[in-house]
């Protein structure tokens, strides 16, 4: 990699036309006591092979999911990404342009973004998508806050098991204005009589998760027409790869849906980037948060794509903007795009369907383990499901990596009681190999 | 160029882009496992198309993009400097791209030392106690900074304390950032040198002040001289400093925020440490704070055990939480971990010292044609005023930087900052040959003569882009945001 020099033809030339002797007399604005007396602490420099060694010997000591094939969920997934999503997003014209601030220059990013926007609203049956927020943690708490803005309420109530982390990002960047109020599963899904009664018409949105961080599926329909009721608005958290073979929000009458949409843009990446998935009624265009392309025409009168609505955004509407988001996922987006128009309506069906198969499967051997049991045997479940497991999670995690080995699933015992349970997810790209391996690796643990 | 048109335009009934294997496990009926409403009942409306009609689609979508691959692109206070290829295939590495956040500890040693050593890295490089890499962009750093204050000052008594002082000239997330936290704003008007001044600082402060935003160079790319007694004035009123990192690319290896008095900082990674942008994402905004506001930032932190291996600590009482459903934008952490190592102290120093240099000389050779209304010599940006081509021959800043895209040149920043007329805000960056800077005058220079000389041509430009100017006002009139 080449750096960049004061010390060519170049500069001389420039330092020449500037009447200067040295690039020192340019930071004269900078008084004598601020200037940097030593030198940065700092490693390096390196060459680029000894870049590449290093961060090569820091990456051969994680476990990673081609060595270990992955059991973990809770809303990072190890989907199968078609090999056109990482070629074609790896194009040095989307990934090294800015945000679309002269639109004649960014027609394709911007055309790529509202097909994005385009195919998300097919999926999920809502009016509206934005062109993305930083994850699904974040779209949640944005999502939120624009309930309590659309309501004039600040009681939001949370029904059953929404993932964890998220909710720690709502409480962080809407607990100014929000009041969270969680109302806990029971038998792995929303209690309707409990959320009845905190639902009342003070409430701004309940928040549901589809399927939950359980795995199990919720009753949307009971839930929408309790929001409904209170004159609350139905958010919804969704996982757009189970859009496949479940009913979309936009159906059962979400005002808002939200969801990750990292898996359909890459590797697991340790959760980021992700893909904040926002989407919404057209009653609340005007609330959304972040950046939202429309259709337009040039002077010619062609079809043309531009940002739009942006005096809802910071630059232009400073401390009463919609959010302050300003960088986004745009090239996730675009990923997500590439994504769904290769899978296509079958393709994305089938992805869904192989989860729930191998899921099934994989949950009727490990529920068939001495000292193994399903959490909520009742279901219904997709692609993810929690065991109660005989020795405590942490245990087994440690021993899945030493044979095998695998990345074990996700500990969520401090939701249920005791540290004996643990979500299992299993996606379209474990063979049924895996999962025998897997679970034989479970049978071994419980045995020792 | 021919219309490309969008995917569903290419869709064939039957076509196929992609196969998935056949179930290999005892399948069972749908019906048996889900309950009937809980399913969908038509496959959603994805596009049906070949693999070689998506491949050719969207290249020819990349083709209608500007990017740094493709030439200079001057937007101000975006940095947009080359982005190095093997930073690419580093962060593609399986180690780092295919681990699961909800590994244990254990099983990520290596993400969590690389991050360490980033977060050590940027101390050093801002003059900070603790940096958290959590945030995944600017705004959310300068959010979580602020909240941190909030709570800060809320421990020690003065919750009165829910103000928040921006220059006008402040980045608009700045007060977005602070409104979301509950903060009220007050802007603070730029002295006439375009900096700001300690008298009109000292009319806004009180004991109701949390804080004070400042960007520094400021985004008229001047340094704040008064930066240590406007840190030293708000401290004695009781309240923190918080310095917006967007221009760190001035100051590297030359003075650091920590140095001048304030409080906390972000960083943009994908500005000043040159991840790529992704037209308009995924970034970073790390951020950095003096050791009084450590026990504020986000869960959860990265901790060192007694036998040197690292941990996870998310038991940290006064934490503002989470900011990030896991553990910020690990990728894009990766391609500035490798940014730095490459370079190390010198070479980022260099870094600035070029960045500066290129930018000088663009406004040297641009200071007759366009006014410049401040003194330089400039950081590592300047604004320039296209009031005298608006006045004069009708052609605003808008038009020129239209303009410039016809001569194959992406414009600067436009309106921005608010408080200079006809704004153009340029920034080269480091990653420029002087034969580029000259391009890019000559560009300027042609169309300030087109201006006086030709200026409808001016004002109906662009015309050789793949789009014409469009209609803006449009797209929010006659609301449209899917197809169909």
């Amino acid at each position: 990699m080449g750096r960049a020099s004061v010390r060519d033809a170049d500069s001389a030339a420039m330092m020449a036309a500037l009447g200067v002797g040295s690039v020192d007399e340019l930071f004269r604005t900078i008084p004598p006591e601020l200037r940097l007396a030593g030198r940065m602490d700092l490693p390096g420099p390196l060459s680029d092979l000894e870049v590449e060694d290093r961060c090569r010997r820091l990456a051969a000591t994680n476990l990673d999911g081609l060595t270990a094939p992955c059991f973990a969920g809770g809303g990072v997934y190890d989907h199968f990404v078609p090999a056109t999503v990482s070629h074609l997003v790896a194009r040095g014209e989307f990934t090294t342009a800015y945000t679309a601030y002269q639109p004649e220059l960014s027609q394709g990013m911007l055309a790529a973004l509202f097909e994005f926007q385009t195919m998300l609203c097919e999926l999920t049956g809502m009016d509206v998508a934005n062109s993305s927020l930083y994850d699904g943690g974040t779209a949640l708490a944005e999502a939120v806050l624009v309930a309590a803005g659309s309501t004039r309420r600040s009681r939001v109530v949370v029904a059953g098991a929404v993932n964890p982390r998220y909710l720690e990002c709502v409480r962080t960047l809407a607990g100014v204005t929000v009041d969270l109020v969680t109302v806990p599963a029971v038998d792995g899904h929303a209690d309707l009589a409990a959320v009845a009664l905190d639902a009342g018409n003070d409430c701004a949105a309940i928040v549901v998760q589809q399927p939950n961080y359980f795995g199990c599926l919720e009753p949307m329909q009971e839930v929408s027409a309790l929001a409904h009721a209170a004159g609350a608005l139905l958010i919804v958290s969704f996982d757009p790869v189970s859009l496949g073979l479940l009913g979309p929000p936009g159906h059962y009458g979400a005002d808002v849906a939200v969801g990750e949409g990292g898996m359909m843009c890459g590797p697991m990446s340790l959760g980021g980037p992700g893909l904040g998935l926002f989407t919404c009624t057209r009653d609340l265009v005007r609330r959304m948060p972040g950046r939202v392309v429309g259709e337009t025409v040039d002077t010619l009168g062609r079809r043309s794509y531009v940002n739009t609505l942006q005096t809802r955004e910071q630059h232009i509407r400073r401390e009463k903007a919609t959010s302050n988001i300003c960088t986004n996922q745009a090239l996730c987006a675009v990923a997500a795009g590439i994504y769904l128009a290769t899978m296509g309506p079958r393709g994305i069906r089938a992805v869904a369907d192989l989860c729930l198969q191998k899921a099934h499967y994989a949950a009727r051997a490990i529920a068939a383990l001495p000292g193994f049991s399903m959490a909520f045997p009742e279901g219904p479940f997709l692609k993810e499901f929690v065991v109660r497991c005989p020795v405590p999670v942490g245990e087994i995690k440690a021993r899945l990596a030493e044979t095998g080995p695998f990345i074990g699933g996700v500990d969520v015992s401090s939701l249920l009681g005791d540290g004996h349970y643990m979500s299992v997810a299993v996606t379209e790209k474990r063979t049924r190999d895996e999962i025998d391996g897997f679970v034989r690796a479970l049978g071994g643990v419980s045995r020792a | 160029m021919p219309d490309e048109g969008l995917i569903f335009d290419r869709a064939t009934a039957g076509a196929m882009a992609c196969r998935l294997p056949e179930c290999d496990v005892p399948a069972q009926p749908v019906g048996e496992l889900l309950p009937a409403g809980a399913l969908r009942d038509a496959p959603p409306v994805l596009p049906e198309v070949y693999e070689w009609d998506i491949v050719r689609h969207y290249t020819r979508l990349s083709q209608q993009c500007y990017g740094i691959d493709t030439g200079i692109y001057p937007l101000g206070s975006c940095t947009m400097k080359y982005n190095p290829r093997l930073h690419e295939d580093l962060a593609h590495l399986p180690g780092f791209s295919h681990i699961h956040p909800e590994q244990p500890a254990e099983q990520l040693q290596g993400a969590l030392r690389l991050m360490r050593e980033l977060e050590a890295m940027l101390c050093a490089i801002g003059g900070m106690d603790c940096v958290s890499l959590q945030p995944p962009a600017g705004a959310q750093g300068e959010f979580s900074a602020l909240l941190a204050f909030r709570a800060y000052h809320t421990g020690r008594g003065q919750a009165q304390r829910t103000r928040i002082i921006v220059p006008d000239s402040s980045h608009g997330t700045n007060p977005a950032s602070a409104a979301r936290c509950g903060f009220t704003i007050t802007h603070v008007p730029s002295g006439p040198c375009g900096l700001m001044g300690p008298a009109e600082l000292r009319a806004a402060l009180s004991d109701d002040v949390a804080g004070l935003m400042l960007t520094n160079p400021n985004t008229l790319g001047l340094f704040e001289r008064e930066v240590e007694q406007i840190c030293a004035m708000v401290h004695d009123a009781g309240g923190l400093v918080y310095c917006d990192g967007a221009n760190m690319n001035a100051l590297m290896g030359i003075a650091r925020p920590g140095d001048m008095g304030f409080d906390a900082m972000h960083f943009n990674l994908h500005k000043t440490f040159s991840t790529p942008h992704g037209g308009g994402g995924p970034g970073a905004g790390p951020i950095g704070v003096k050791s009084i506001l450590e026990p504020y930032l986000p869960v959860p932190r990265i901790t060192e055990r007694t036998d040197g291996t690292l941990d996870l600590d998310y038991d940290r009482a006064k934490s503002i939480g989470r900011v990030h459903t896991f553990l910020g934008n690990f990728g894009v952490l990766v391609r500035a971990y490798a940014y730095i190592l490459s370079h190390g102290a010198q070479g980022l120093t260099e870094v600035t010292r070029r960045a500066v240099l290129n930018a000088n000389y663009v406004r040297e050779r641009l200071a007759e044609a366009f006014d410049i209304p401040h003194e330089g010599p400039c950081m590592h940006e300047f604004v320039l005023s296209a009031e005298r081509q608006a006045s004069e021959h009708g052609c605003r800043a808008l038009d020129i930087a239209k303009r410039l895209i016809d001569l194959g040149i992406h414009p600067p920043s436009v309106y921005f900052p608010l408080i200079v007329h006809e704004a153009m805000m340029i920034e080269p960056t480091e990653t420029e040959t002087k034969q580029s800077l000259d391009g890019l005058v000559d560009a300027f220079l042609q169309v300030a003569r087109e201006c006086k000389e030709s200026p409808d041509l001016v004002r109906g430009a662009p015309q050789t882009a793949y789009r014409t100017r469009l209609d803006e006002a449009k797209a929010a009139r006659d609301l449209k945001l899917r197809a169909g």
